[in-house]
């Protein structure tokens, strides 16, 4: 990894004009391989002998699972850089993939739930893998409580942070509950050892689904960081009219800098 | 430092006895939950005997989240935190203490009246014995679980209800274990010392988890 990229972003200015450039682009891709991604999984695939045309759900729930997972590794990995190495961006980069994580853990719920309804004759089971997504979404709830309850951004940077790193426990004992508890669930059959289970009639939809998804997260989270940097500089700007004399303690750019009271 | 230590533990358990403190509030709310459920399920005796363990682990865990939010607070308020973050004693072995006296006015009665309380659910005796034995080994997890809460929202005007959102989804594992624990000791297929290590294990982990988070927390917040 070149580290002095990482650091090159560090200023924010430099992370708005790069990610100008680079957003439309993704926008576009993303919506580009989810529509071919779609059509391929909707029209092209075929049916499953067993779930029939249920199984289509799979092409959404799978790659939201694989993102509300990879996500929360994001935000992990952005919380490690907030309190380790006090990279300026990682809170910015940690606020944005909350909400978004949230909504992925939300949608594979759902979609979870549409298909267990004809395929196990019930809405919701307090299967190990159900559950201990259940409680990823609600260590999501409760990190976007935790930053809507702290002022400071820094502050509560730190504090999300430590938080987000404590409830990573969760992640592993999701990806592995299924190898661990025996349940209705049934086991990872794309990423393994011994090579996928699916056929490649279904594998070929499911990748290009996941990749447009992961585009579509990324793109989001990219938006999101940009949004959330403009809302801290304007909030130093508020702060600064309310207060001139803020104006050595919160230079411009250093509220999106995250630096908080020393 | 020992000494120092000593004196934080006292003052914070003389604090919990006096006016103003949350002392034994803990027992009382845990009598009231184990009054108020046979009252929704109904009077089945049967019924209570089943599920007597796990009403038990439910009261306390909701029981821990008494006097939670003052953990840290009032330290906070008065000053007496920033004393202990200057203090040379690490503000871990502080946070550790913190929470030994915490556990000492929750966790620790209500593990030692269960029994008690066990009598009101149709309880066996070796069944109560396994459900003291499973909440005095693992409420210590849910109390540090509990403080890294507490000390994320020791600088926040109303942490009550927000400390509860952030904690009780890491509590769930030490519930599940202590529940299956009690459960193992009436009977089934798994022995109860299986879950009941794991139990033991989880408060160790969140021993030190909750030290270092906590500490950490307390160091950014200021």
């Amino acid at each position: 990894m070149p580290t002095s990229l990482l650091w090159g972003l560090a200023n924010p200015t430099r992370f708005m004009a790069l990610s100008a450039r680079i957003l439309p682009w993704m926008a576009g891709l993303s919506a580009l391989v989810t529509v071919a991604g779609l059509y391929l999984a909707l029209f092209s695939s075929p049916a499953d002998y067993q779930q029939g045309e249920t199984v289509r759900i799979m092409y959404i729930h799978v790659p939201a699972a694989w993102l509300a997972l990879a996500l929360y590794t994001i935000m992990s990995a952005s919380a490690l850089g907030t309190l380790v190495w006090r990279h300026p961006l990682a809170d910015v980069s940690q606020k944005a993939a909350a909400p978004i994580g949230a909504a992925f853990t939300l949608l594979c719920l759902i979609t979870g739930s549409l298909w267990g309804k004809p395929m196990w004759g019930t809405w919701w089971v307090w299967d190990a893998r159900l559950t201990s997504v259940l409680v990823l979404f609600l260590i999501y709830l409760g990190i976007l409580a935790l930053w809507r309850a702290i002022e400071d951004p820094g502050q509560a940077a730190r504090a999300v942070a430590i938080l987000t790193l404590v409830g990573f426990v969760n992640i592993p004992i999701v990806k592995f509950s299924v190898d661990w508890w025996n349940t209705l669930h049934q086991p990872a059959s794309v990423i393994r050892m011994d090579g996928a289970t699916i056929d490649a009639s279904m594998l070929w939809p499911l990748f290009v689904m996941a990749i447009g998804l992961t585009l579509l997260a990324l793109t989001l989270h990219m938006s999101g960081m940009r949004s959330e940097i403009l809302a801290r500089r304007v909030r130093s700007l508020t702060l600064k009219a309310a207060d001139p004399s803020a104006e050595r303690r919160l230079p411009l750019g250093a509220g999106s800098a995250g630096a908080g009271p020393a | 430092m020992m000494a120092a230590l000593g004196a934080l533990l006292i003052r914070d358990l003389k604090l919990a006895a006096r006016v103003g403190g949350s002392g034994l509030l803990g027992v009382v709310f845990f009598l009231m939950l184990v009054t108020l459920i046979p009252f929704a399920l109904g009077p089945d005796l049967n019924l209570l005997r089943r599920i007597g363990p796990a009403i038990l682990w439910i009261a306390a865990v909701l029981a821990t989240l008494i006097g939670l939010d003052r953990l840290f607070q009032g330290d906070e308020e008065d000053g007496s935190l920033d004393l202990m973050r200057m203090s040379r004693v690490p503000l871990e072995l502080t946070v550790v203490v913190k929470g030994l006296a915490h556990w000492l006015t929750t966790g620790f009665p209500l593990a030692l009246l269960s029994p008690l309380f066990g009598l009101l659910l149709a309880q066996e005796p070796d069944a109560m014995l396994a459900v003291m034995a499973t909440l005095m080994v693992g409420t210590p997890a849910l109390t540090f679980i509990g403080g890294i809460g507490a000390a994320l929202t020791a600088s926040l005007p109303r942490g009550g209800l927000i400390l509860a959102v952030l904690v009780l989804p890491l509590m769930i594992p030490t519930l599940i274990f202590g529940v299956s624990a009690a459960q193992a000791a009436l009977g089934g297929t798994v022995p109860f010392l299986t879950p009941f290590l794991v139990l033991a294990a989880l408060s160790l982990v969140a021993i030190v988890t909750g030290a270092v988070a906590s500490a950490a927390a307390l160091r950014g917040g200021g």
